[in-house]
């Protein structure tokens, strides 16, 4: 069951559900994504658009997800998404899309 | 969604300290006025805790939900000398312990409020409060008092002046065991605002709705790192640098004081367009300015830097919210900011230096420590020169002034956590008492006449 606060994390304020985005960054290793998007599955986070590169020598992968149809809260994904960032030696990062919209477009 | 603009906002809040300094909720006790003092401190604790209960718990949800981290969640209330007026009593220290309760309640850090408004007059609950006022500093851990004694429109109140110089010095002595932390919670204002949500000088004033939420930003460390790739840039170049850094960092506090009024279900009131440091690495004004050039804060220079930060920071900050208020500014209060107290020591800053860069820039002296066997008269006439800036200049000045007794030039006092350390400064030897003891009030500049 959703709490009433995680119950507002979930949603943007149109009522709609929000958009979130994942960062991970680290070092280059054999199926980051894989491992990611996995957790993602199990979560049931549908995955929208992911955009990946090496950056300064380091991996650097953003995706837009969103929570549609998942029962989780944000709260659950980054706990999720903590195991594995200590797993795999990763900086795994989880923001709502607004902060991005807001700071970047007039 | 761009990459390169997610990664830059995910840089500043990791690594340049981007913050929200402050959300404040602003609550009105105007109709918590009641004849019997004990039933008037019951409805103000009792109001403030059922307005704020929600404060901090959806404060720590927004952080949580964008990612940002919001350090101060606080509440200011109308100044208790208005609101303590009807009661019959002739002390109104029981009215900020009901305040010191209600903070601990809720949850919030600082509540601001402990208030009286004097530019022009007395009332005789202004008399009550300034009696009250070091006594409830020593009793309290969380109340935060200002007064404001001077404004455009009214001029000087030097008998407040003087009371207030005397009070601070009071001040000092109740709470000398803990590094006369008492003074760092009382702010003297030449034009205070409304609606500024900063600690220690934050109140509601009247014209203010109901509740209300006003959130400070920060973000010295942005601004700086974003210079950095800017090194021998001319002036207009950096300030339209400062202007687009400026633009983003006020636009996070636009969408966290949006929704933090939305979820607490009351008014969005200003967004106070701050430069606002903090004692740890990596977020300190002081280092803008020498980032620009000057060697040390301090050095010939320094008040011009300051003045063209200010004014960027502003322009750019002034597109991105819908209402902007409060005190708008860079704050350079000197035990806050690392490079300050670097300056101090090194011998670039003095207090003669840091009131000329008040006149360019938000508030004043703010969180200097100075020898504790300063005189109450001497403070008069150092508060009496940073209000005379902001009368004539227009805009608010501030003096918090901390006399720590037993201490002298060259030692450091500690007041841990935001409100930081200090180096104690060294203060004009010269006497001002003939001027201080003639009483009464400057008149107010002839440009008060506007109309």
């Amino acid at each position: 069951m959703k709490t009433k606060s995680s119950f507002y994390s979930c949603f943007n304020r149109k009522g709609g559900y929000m958009k979130l985005i994942v960062t991970v960054v680290g070092k280059d290793q054999v199926g980051i994504i894989a491992k990611v998007s996995a957790n993602l599955a199990e979560l049931k986070v549908n995955i929208l658009d992911i955009s990946q590169t090496i950056l300064n020598d380091k991996f650097t992968m953003m995706m837009s997800v969103d929570l549609d149809e998942s029962f989780s809260t944000i709260t659950d994904l980054k706990k999720k998404l903590n195991i594995l960032e200590t797993d795999m030696h990763l900086a795994i990062q989880v923001y709502n899309e607004e902060i991005f919209n807001y700071m970047h477009k007039i | 969604m761009n990459r390169f603009e997610v990664l830059e906002t995910i840089g500043m809040i990791n690594n340049e300290k981007l913050d929200i300094r402050t959300i404040t909720m602003g609550i009105s006790l105007f109709d918590c006025a009641d004849e019997n003092p004990v039933r008037a401190c019951e409805k103000i604790y009792n109001k403030i805790v059922s307005k704020a209960k929600d404060l901090v718990r959806v404060g720590e949800d927004i952080e949580n939900t964008y990612g940002i981290p919001i350090v101060n969640k606080r509440v200011s209330v109308t100044p208790i000398s208005l609101v303590a007026a009807a009661s019959k009593t002739d002390n109104y220290t029981i009215f900020a312990e009901a305040l010191d309760r209600a903070a601990k309640e809720t949850g919030i850090n600082f509540i601001g409020g402990f208030t009286s408004l004097v530019q022009k007059g007395f009332l005789n609950a202004d008399r009550i409060l300034f009696n009250s006022i070091a006594q409830a500093l020593s009793t309290t851990e969380r109340v935060c008092a200002s007064v404001n004694v001077a404004s455009t429109q009214a001029g000087i109140n030097m008998d407040a002046v003087r009371e207030m110089g005397q009070i601070i010095v009071e001040t000092a002595q109740l709470t000398k065991d803990r590094n006369a932390i008492g003074c760092a919670k009382l702010v003297v204002f030449a034009n205070a605002v409304n609606d500024n949500p900063f600690m220690a000088g934050a109140f509601l004033g009247v014209g203010e709705a109901e509740t209300v939420i006003n959130v400070g930003v920060s973000g010295p460390g942005v601004v700086k790192a974003a210079l950095e790739e800017y090194k021998g840039a001319d002036f207009e170049t950096i300030a339209e640098v400062i202007k687009k850094t400026a633009f983003k960092i006020t636009r996070v506090g636009q969408l966290v004081a949006k929704e933090a009024a939305r979820r607490l279900n009351t008014n969005f009131g200003i967004v106070d367009l701050s430069l606002a440091p903090t004692p740890s690495i990596g977020d300190s004004v002081a280092h803008i300015l020498e980032e620009m050039g000057v060697e040390k804060c301090g050095a010939p220079g320094t008040t011009a830097a300051l003045m063209m930060l200010n004014d960027a920071v502003k322009k750019g900050g002034v597109m991105a919210s819908s209402s902007v208020g409060g005190l708008s500014g860079a704050f350079i209060p000197v035990s806050e900011d690392l490079g300050m107290i670097e300056a101090v020591e090194a011998g670039a800053l003095t207090l003669e230096k840091l009131e000329a860069m008040t006149a360019v820039c938000s508030v004043g002296l703010d969180m200097i420590a100075i020898p504790g066997d300063t005189t109450a008269e001497t403070i008069s006439g150092i508060m009496a020169d940073e209000m005379a800036i902001g009368v004539v200049n227009n805009k608010t000045t501030a003096t918090r002034l901390i006399p720590v007794p037993g201490k002298g030039v060259g030692d450091f006092v500690e007041f841990g956590g935001l409100l930081g350390r200090a180096p104690i400064m060294s203060v004009n030897k010269f006497s001002c008492n003939t001027f201080i003891s003639r009483g009464g009030r400057i008149p107010a500049p002839l440009h008060s006449l506007k109309n």
